[in-house]
């Protein structure tokens, strides 16, 4: 039996607007660039992927099933910028075959910085979810796969989930395989979902590489490799970027054509199907425990969170926030707790890794900085600004702004 | 190679350079006659070696610099000297004449030759062909297969070797008129770097802001003009233990002429934007030039005056000693070729702002960057490395590693490969 599990995560950062020391205004977010690149992803990417799944999920009757994780952060601009999106998606969650993964509503970091700070994100995530698709999610991803034992731990203690996902990297797995269910050390209930990370890149990744051996791939030559784990394993966990479909491989590599054949290729093999992860848990039994003391994710070839955290610039910003989080919170002031949150998102750090830089490689190409000092620098000012409000040392544009608008909603719930 | 100053006597980029190039050659065994013009000699004379004392056209020199063994030098004797305009030259002239004339006065037995009214033109450009005069019947002793000119002086005498002997000139430009001078350029100076870039058989830029320039002002066919980048010398070791200086004040450093090419007003106009939100900086501008004045007078005008310190023109150690005590390396040049001092600030872990307008942007990553015209930007930045300490760790550390990868070798060997191409086409 090998059951295929999709999982696509679908997220956007905000981006910083060029904040220098002179400037005073409390408001830190390019909302232009923001809008701008959420409306081309969702024309390039999101409605014509969600629109084709829909319709495999539609022809399929139900043996078509797939997962997603959503950020809040992302939520958000859908609704401002291109809630046709969010329609479609709805329509996703009313199919029956479509789940809903829970992880840090702001993309964040704070797992490793503040478990306040992390249990209340993910709370807030999951009652997102749950009023805008009717889910409870009960399988559990953090940031970047960024995973580790007390991670692990920590989400059993929640008592609402039932599975946690990280990366299949090599040196945690040795020699066993990631198509099992595993159960994390110090763990009695929860499960582990890992995810193949060869078979993953060769979509998310490799796809469009002509230099690549494998070069064209099409569905029936990867629906083979998928069979190829009958008897070796239970689930092949494909777990990718969403903007793969049409951001990351262009729509014309032909990835939309290669995803809407995958299905019937795959299904061709009597012993395969699709699951989503809360039908793999509930199927499969754990083989093994595994032992992760150390951080992992899905990033780069390290696998480590040095992508967000391998400088001393980057592990300056991110103190210099999570220490603010007592007077953020003493404050008491939405807007405030708001943007301190928004500055958490993962992707700010990763704008500031000087690792590769030289190369000008694949971090190159979803930065908005054109190095990573300047990003540093952009978002030191904007801390400092944060700060100084929090310390009521307010600007009276800031005081204006707090009696016209008491409070801004996070997210308008859409019923 | 026609070339320019020598050790210990180096007053900017250029004679960095030629040096640098020169020592890169050697490492690599390329025999290089270098010829350089020169007004001082009294110090040279413990390391050299008289050849030739002198010739009917103006006195030659030759001598042998230990360190490099397949270099020879040929000095000649001329008050040309790099960043000279004819303003300046007839300075020197007149300076120069009034001193022999005191010699005469005191001691009438004084070394003729020395005076002897060859040596020097009565103005610039004579004695820019004098002075190429003297390098072609040097020329006609010497053994060589490339002619290598570097900067507009020389070219004249480039352009009249390679007429005599055939051999292939190749012209390397470390400025151009337009770099040193804005939109006023000198008609005269411009003619003869045209001149020279269109008569050469291959350009050497010293980055692609150059080639620009020489493709788009001197209308020079592209396929051309090459790029080397410079390198940089490393001094590494003594520059580790960090000297006792104490200070309580920040120090940002301006390093180079002040003249309206290195833009030091915007280094002054930043000053002051720092200054409202930061105190306990100082603002150090090393250097002169013909903006020295003016840029003083700007400092006291701005009410900065007490925290903004001229140095004058800084050599050798008191270089060293300062880039120690420097937080912070600012180069706001206006249009910048190369930009060595960079480089060197980044060698004595000083990290560094540097200008887009310059060609060393174009190989430094680690490295802060500005418009020049943006001083609120320079000031944020300047703000952000005294305000952030892990901004300056990283950026030193990084910047220091670049930095090995510019080697001054690897500039010969691209110049090697130069020659070779212009020698087949001959």
């Amino acid at each position: 039996m090998a059951s295929v599990c999709f999982y696509f995560q679908v997220h956007q950062p905000l981006r910083l607007r060029h904040y220098t020391v002179f400037d005073k205004s409390d408001r830190y977010f390019d909302d232009y660039t923001n809008a701008s690149i959420c409306r081309k992803v969702a024309n390039k990417c999101y409605l014509p992927a969600n629109r084709l799944l829909l319709e495999i999920i539609r022809r399929f009757e139900g043996r078509f099933r797939i997962a997603y994780s959503i950020t809040g952060v992302l939520l958000e601009q859908l609704q401002k910028y291109s809630p046709e999106v969010m329609s479609t998606f709805d329509a996703l969650a009313e199919t029956g075959c479509v789940e809903f993964l829970a992880e840090t509503y702001y993309h964040s970091l704070s797992f490793l910085y503040s478990r306040d700070e992390f249990i209340e994100q993910v709370s807030k995530h999951r009652e997102t979810i749950w009023s805008l698709f009717g889910q409870k999610p009960r399988i559990f991803r953090n940031t970047e796969l960024i995973y580790n034992n007390d991670l692990a731990r920590l989400i059993e203690s929640m008592g609402e989930f039932d599975a946690i996902m990280a990366e299949g990297a090599d040196h945690i797995l040795g020699f066993r395989s990631p198509n099992f269910i595993y159960r994390p050390k110090g763990c009695s209930k929860l499960k582990l979902l890992l995810k193949n990370y060869s078979l993953s890149d060769d979509i998310a990744f490799r796809f469009s590489n002509r230099g690549w051996s494998e070069w064209p791939l099409t569905a029936d030559k990867f629906a083979r490799w998928v069979s190829d784990v009958n008897g070796n394993g239970y689930v092949v966990n494909l777990f990718m970027d969403y903007e793969t479909f049409g951001e990351h491989q262009w729509k014309d590599t032909g990835i939309f054509d290669f995803m809407r054949h995958l299905p019937e290729q795959i299904l061709k093999h009597p012993d395969n199907d699709f699951k989503t992860p809360s039908e793999i848990v509930q199927c499969y039994e754990p083989v093994d425990t595994i032992d992760v003391p150390h951080l992992i994710s899905w990033a780069d070839t390290e696998r480590d969170v040095s992508a967000w955290l391998g400088n001393a610039m980057q592990s300056n910003a991110i103190h210099e926030l999570y220490r603010l989080e007592k007077k953020v919170k003493k404050a008491s002031n939405k807007k405030i707790i708001a943007d301190w949150r928004r500055l958490q998102v993962s992707d700010h750090f990763y704008y500031m890794c000087t690792k590769y830089f030289a190369d000008g490689d694949v971090h190159k190409y979803f930065n908005p900085y054109n190095s990573p000092y300047d990003s540093y620098i952009n978002f030191m000012n904007v801390l400092d600004n944060l700060h100084n409000r929090c310390s009521g040392r307010t600007n009276r544009a800031t005081f204006r702004d707090l009696l016209r608008n008491k409070s801004e909603p996070d997210l308008q719930i859409a019923n | 190679m026609l070339g320019w100053e020598f050790p210990p006597f180096i007053s900017g980029g250029l004679g960095t350079a030629c040096y640098g190039l020169t020592k890169g050659m050697d490492q690599l065994g390329i025999k290089v006659t270098f010829v350089l013009p020169t007004m001082v000699e009294s110090k040279y004379t413990t390391h050299v070696k008289l050849l030739s004392p002198s010739s009917h056209q103006g006195s030659v020199t030759s001598f042998e610099f230990n360190p490099l063994k397949n270099i020879t030098f040929r000095t000649i004797h001329s008050p040309l000297q790099p960043y000279s305009s004819p303003d300046v030259y007839q300075q020197r002239i007149e300076e120069s004449l009034r001193q022999k004339q005191k010699m005469h006065d005191g001691n009438v037995n004084a070394t003729s030759e020395f005076i002897g009214g060859i040596d020097y033109h009565g103005d610039m450009y004579g004695e820019v062909h004098r002075y190429a005069a003297v390098v072609t019947e040097l020329a006609a002793t010497e053994q060589f297969d490339v002619i290598h000119a570097h900067d507009w002086m020389t070219y004249p005498a480039g352009i009249a070797v390679a007429a005599m002997s055939g051999k292939p000139l190749i012209v390397h430009v470390h400025s151009t008129e337009f770099d040193r001078s804005g939109e006023h350029v000198n008609q005269m100076i411009y003619d003869i770097e045209r001149k020279g870039m269109h008569t050469a058989d291959k350009v050497i830029a010293v980055s692609y802001f150059t080639r620009n320039i020489i493709i788009s002002r001197y209308g020079v066919s592209g396929e051309k003009v090459e790029v080397v980048y410079n390198g940089v010398e490393r001094n590494g070791g003594w520059s580790l233990d960090k000297t006792g200086i104490s200070k309580d004040e920040k120090i940002v450093l301006f390093l180079g002429r002040i003249t309206m090419q290195k833009g030091p007003e915007y280094f002054l106009a930043a000053a002051k934007k720092v200054l409202e939100v930061v105190d306990n900086v100082k603002f150090v501008m090393a250097g002169s030039g013909d903006m020295m004045h003016r840029a003083i007078e700007m400092a006291a005008g701005l009410g900065i005056g007490h925290k903004v310190l001229f140095t004058g023109f800084l050599r050798g150690e008191d270089v060293q000693k300062i880039y120690k005590m420097a937080d912070l390396y600012v180069m706001p040049s206006v249009s910048e070729p190369f930009g060595i001092a960079p480089l060197e600030a980044l060698d004595n872990d000083v990290p560094v702002i540097i200008s887009k307008q310059s060609g060393v942007s174009e190989v430094l990553m680690h490295a802060l960057k500005v418009d020049f015209w943006d001083v609120d930007e320079i000031a944020n930045k300047i703000i952000a490395v005294l305000k952030y300490p892990p901004l300056q760790v990283t950026l030193r550390n990084h910047g220091n590693f670049e930095i090995r990868k510019l080697r001054w070798r690897d500039s010969a060997q691209k110049c090697m490969r130069i020659y070779e191409e212009a020698l087949v086409a001959v």
